[in-house]
């Protein structure tokens, strides 16, 4: 015999018998210490429930509550009896009335035997601890707390503050290093009786009493003044959440605490029977003795943490709906919008189509309809192409379909005819890839079979249209990656702009550019422009087109005017 | 928020619980056995009419994920509901043939119920063809997160309406009772939510699906709300304010995270659109006691006289709810 055990319990006493039935049956002494607060009808019930077993004894009730001193005066408690009633014990193990043993308890007493003198504590000093919550580090330990943080929250805040604003500070007494550490240890005869029976213990107690969190501190402290050997790390399996609470486990965890090793794992859920039934039964495990190994535990809470703090970036849902600016993203894949070039060039998508091996769709702002690639109505997400839809939510329309084709970029062209309110979000949108090649609108209407004072006027709007998107892009909180050429610009070398574009959106390499896009006859552009002018608009998107437009022209015959090598 | 428009919420909070009070009157006792609710138990609340057929199972559905008393309101039920369901051993049940229309869609007869019986207890108010997922739910009952939801102080929890439909024209499978109508309507759209802060009730206004994709597409702005709040740690002074859409005091409404992260929430499958239904939008447009005008059952009755196919190829079938996970139509929050 050469573990006993201190429970501390307070709910589910039922399981709480059980375990302590399990324990006990296996030669292993049970001390259990019951809030006070519990009833005495549960409390006769579970005294009842463990009446036939000769080692396991009741200690002294105390009223317990959450971060306070009644939380150590009870764990004392039942430590005093445990070392004294049962002087054959070797390691007093802390557990809680919901911990269960996750192996034998044969495995547990030869791991100890093992480790006669070594004390299994966490305990860190505070500089080197990141899991305390609500910020309060060392002043744990440098300020009084008397008030209950749960039911007297005003009173503890206010305590606090006023602490900090007149400077007090307390003393550790004896020079002590405070140190913290999970509150679940198992510590030998030695050590233990050594804490308890300390002569100077009157003073650490009371200096223990007004520390915030003291069974997170007192034993993980005094311990450094007497163990000759600390593993600093607890036995028990326990994780918290970001609000400091302990994670509980479910049926549905039994093989990853089977696969943990762990000795005894806090906290489990009540009523998960199929965790009780498999842990309680002597269970043949047959392997090698193995480390306690929570690795793989660690992952999953970890993962529960970043989603619950960060969640999934450019998802929009009815438990995520973030503030602007506190998206992590506001969309949650890269994509790429084209302006003018499917003016500028004939039948753009499908080339850039071939080109990505990618769908590419056309304007899905179009004041008609969402122009999807393939022409549908509706599309990956059941998202529909009609315009009441999209323009009653334009940003929610392009992150869900952002959201609703990861892992394919999106390529979509946008136009000034367009309807324009995306225009902001794209901007600020890190992972829009926005290239424009502005003045281009007027090329269909060059090319349009129109009145000329009604070509004017659309000239005169779809100009005024392009100018606001083009400062919204050029703002400093523009976050796309931007390229804006004028039609001019751009036509001296289209390939080389082009080529860059493709290369900037990653993936598989595009390789050079071979084949090209047709170019739209541009001849008497230059003209069309002039004649703009005279009527008395000013066209100035497209950059210089002399009257006379030479060398950029292509020519007309061939289908592929431009061949890059 | 200003003292003003707070003062003003609690008013009209204060007037749905008499509003509550008044209906209350309209309701008769079929059969009571709240006795036998304990104080940890589940409970759930539905008013119905008319759906018989689905009740079995509605309650093994339930009832298999740990709901421990149903306390039912039967809207002047004509097929049997109201006997049915007097014969179930967990089943409290009243009737009114009060006006469903006037008694807010049947809020105010379970504000009043919810206030008398439910204080204190963790409620599911759905309606009979409603079925909520939760993370988990394959494997941990109802209380196991109510129990979580308890320990981290959180009231409420928030599952957004996922309509389901079946691939082809909806009377082409008939339902039977006690199938699981998700054998017959088991697609849905899983990415076209449209999605706004009601920043008066401080909840989300969520619209979207096949509804609006089909009936709504040109005045998406009366498409049918989807949020829903049907788990709630009930207390006396409560209130439904518009269906389970909204409820005072406001902060019950914020199920979601405002700061990037992610809060566990749920899905309440929604098994409306089965054979059944095209002869309860005939007959609601009867009755005209549905919401705005029935104008929702309108826009479906032109609607599935031309096309009774609400399938596209698009639809995604629907597997568990790890599926919705990964999908974003639900999350774990940190409930691992």
């Amino acid at each position: 015999m050469s573990v006993g055990f201190v429970m501390m319990c307070h709910t589910a006493l039922d399981r709480a018998a059980q375990v302590a039935r399990h324990w006990a049956e296996r030669d292993c002494p049970v001390v259990i210490h019951i809030d006070k607060r519990v009833a005495k009808a549960s409390f006769d019930g579970l005294r009842e429930a463990v009446k036939d077993l000769h080692n396991i004894r009741f200690c002294g009730r105390h009223k317990c509550e959450w971060g306070t001193w009644s939380l150590v005066a009870a764990s004392q408690s039942g430590s005093e009896m445990m070392l004294r009633e049962f002087p054959e014990v070797r390691h007093v193990f802390l557990s809680s009335g919901s911990c269960l043993p996750l192996r034998p308890v044969e495995e547990l007493r030869a791991y100890l035997a093992a480790r006669p003198r070594t004390d299994f504590i966490e305990s860190v000093t505070t500089e080197d601890v990141e899991w305390t919550v609500d910020g309060l580090h060392s002043e744990r330990f440098q300020l009084r707390f008397p008030f209950s943080w749960k039911r007297h929250r005003y009173l503890f805040d206010r305590y606090v503050e006023f602490q900090r604003n007149i400077g007090f500070r307390r003393k550790m007494p004896d020079k002590l290093v405070p140190h913290l550490g999970s509150q679940w240890w198992c510590l030998t005869r030695q050590t233990l009786s050594a804490i308890l029976q300390d002569p100077s213990r009157k003073i650490y107690d009371r200096y223990f009493k007004l520390v915030w969190i003291p069974d997170e501190s007192y034993y993980q402290t005094l311990v450094r003044k007497y163990s000759t050997r600390i593993e600093s790390r607890s036995l028990t399996l326990s994780k918290f959440d970001f609000q400091g609470k302990p994670h509980v486990f479910y049926d549905d965890h039994l093989h990853l605490l089977r696969r943990s090793d762990c000795f005894v794992a806090r906290k489990i859920w009540s009523k998960a029977d199929r965790l009780y039934d498999t842990f309680l039964t002597d269970q043949d495990r047959g392997t090698v003795m193995a480390e306690p190994a929570p690795g793989k535990i660690d992952r999953v809470f970890a993962k529960a943490l970043e989603r619950r703090t960060r969640g999934r970036a450019g998802m929009y849902m009815h438990s995520r709906f973030p503030n602007p600016n506190w998206e992590n993203g506001k969309t949650c894949a890269p994509y790429s919008v084209f302006q003018g070039f499917n003016d500028l060039f004939e039948n753009f998508e499908p080339w850039l189509s071939r080109r990505l091996g990618t769908r590419v769709h056309g304007n899905l702002f179009d004041r008609t309809r969402a122009r999807f690639a393939g022409d549908g109505d509706v599309y990956s997400g059941c998202l529909s192409a009609s315009a009441a839809l999209r323009d009653y939510n334009p940003e929610r329309f392009l992150t869900s379909l952002i959201w609703n084709t990861r892992g394919e970029r999106q390529v979509f062209q946008f136009s000034p005819r367009d309807k324009q309110r995306i225009a902001w979000f794209m901007a600020e949108d890190g992972n829009a890839q926005i290239s424009v090649i502005t003045g281009a609108w007027a090329v269909p209407l060059f090319n349009a079979n129109k009145d000329f004072l009604t070509i004017r006027k659309q000239a005169a709007h779809l100009q005024k249209q392009e100018v606001d998107f083009i400062d919204i892009l050029r703002r400093v909180q523009t976050r796309a990656e931007v390229r804006i050429w004028s039609l001019a610009e751009f036509i001296e070398e289209p390939m080389e702009h082009l080529q860059s574009i493709l290369d900037s959106m990653g993936g598989p390499a595009v390789g050079r550019l071979t084949e090209a896009p047709r170019m739209v006859d541009l001849t008497g552009f230059g003209q069309f422009l002039q004649n703009l002018k005279n009527q008395g608009m000013n066209p100035h998107m497209m950059g210089d087109f002399p009257v006379e437009l030479g060398g950029a022209q292509p020519k007309q015959d061939g289908t592929r005017p431009y061949l890059v090598r | 928020m200003r003292a003003v428009q707070r003062y003003k919420l609690r008013l009209e909070r204060k007037r749905f619980l008499v509003r509550a009070w008044r209906k209350a009157r309209e309701l008769l006792l079929v059969a009571d056995r709240t006795d036998d609710i304990r104080p940890s138990d589940v409970l759930c609340f539905v008013t119905l009419r008319n759906e018989r057929i689905r009740l079995p199972y509605f309650l093994t559905y339930y009832r298999d994920r740990g709901v421990s008393h149903f306390i039912i309101v039967d809207n002047d039920s004509t097929d049997g509901t109201r006997e049915y369901l007097a014969a179930q051993g967990d089943c409290s049940v009243w009737m009114s043939q009060g006006s469903y229309k006037r008694s807010r869609f049947g809020m105010d007869w379970l504000n009043a119920l919810m206030r008398q019986y439910a204080h204190g207890h963790w409620c599911v108010v759905v309606d009979p063809d409603e079925f909520l997922i939760y993370p988990f739910c394959d494997t941990r009952p109802i209380p196991a997160l109510t129990d979580w939801l308890d320990s981290s102080s959180i009231k409420s929890f928030g599952a957004m309406l996922l309509d389901m439909y079946p691939k082809g024209p909806i009377t082409a499978q008939p339902y039977n009772e006690g199938q699981n109508p998700f054998d017959i309507a088991c697609w849905f759209d899983s990415g076209n939510y449209m999605i706004e802060r009601n920043w008066n009730y401080g909840n989300l206004w969520i619209q979207g699906g096949p509804r609006a994709r089909l009936f709504f597409d040109q005045n998406p702005e009366r498409a049918p709300a989807l949020n829903k709040i049907p788990l709630v740690k009930w207390n006396k002074g409560y209130a439904f304010a518009s269906s389970t859409h909204m409820l005072l005091p406001r902060g019950l409404n914020l199920v979601f995270d405002e700061w990037g992260g992610e809060k566990a929430s749920g899905v309440l499958m929604h098994a409306k659109f089965l054979d059944t239904f095209t002869t309860k939008a005939r007959e609601e447009l009867q009755r005209k006691q549905h919401y705005a005008n029935s104008h929702e059952y309108k826009a479906y009755h032109s609607g599935l006289n031309e096309d009774p196919n609400l399938w596209c190829k698009w639809s995604e079938r629907y597997i568990n709810w790890r599926q919705l996970e990964i999908l974003g139509l639900m999350s774990k929050g940190n409930w691992a």
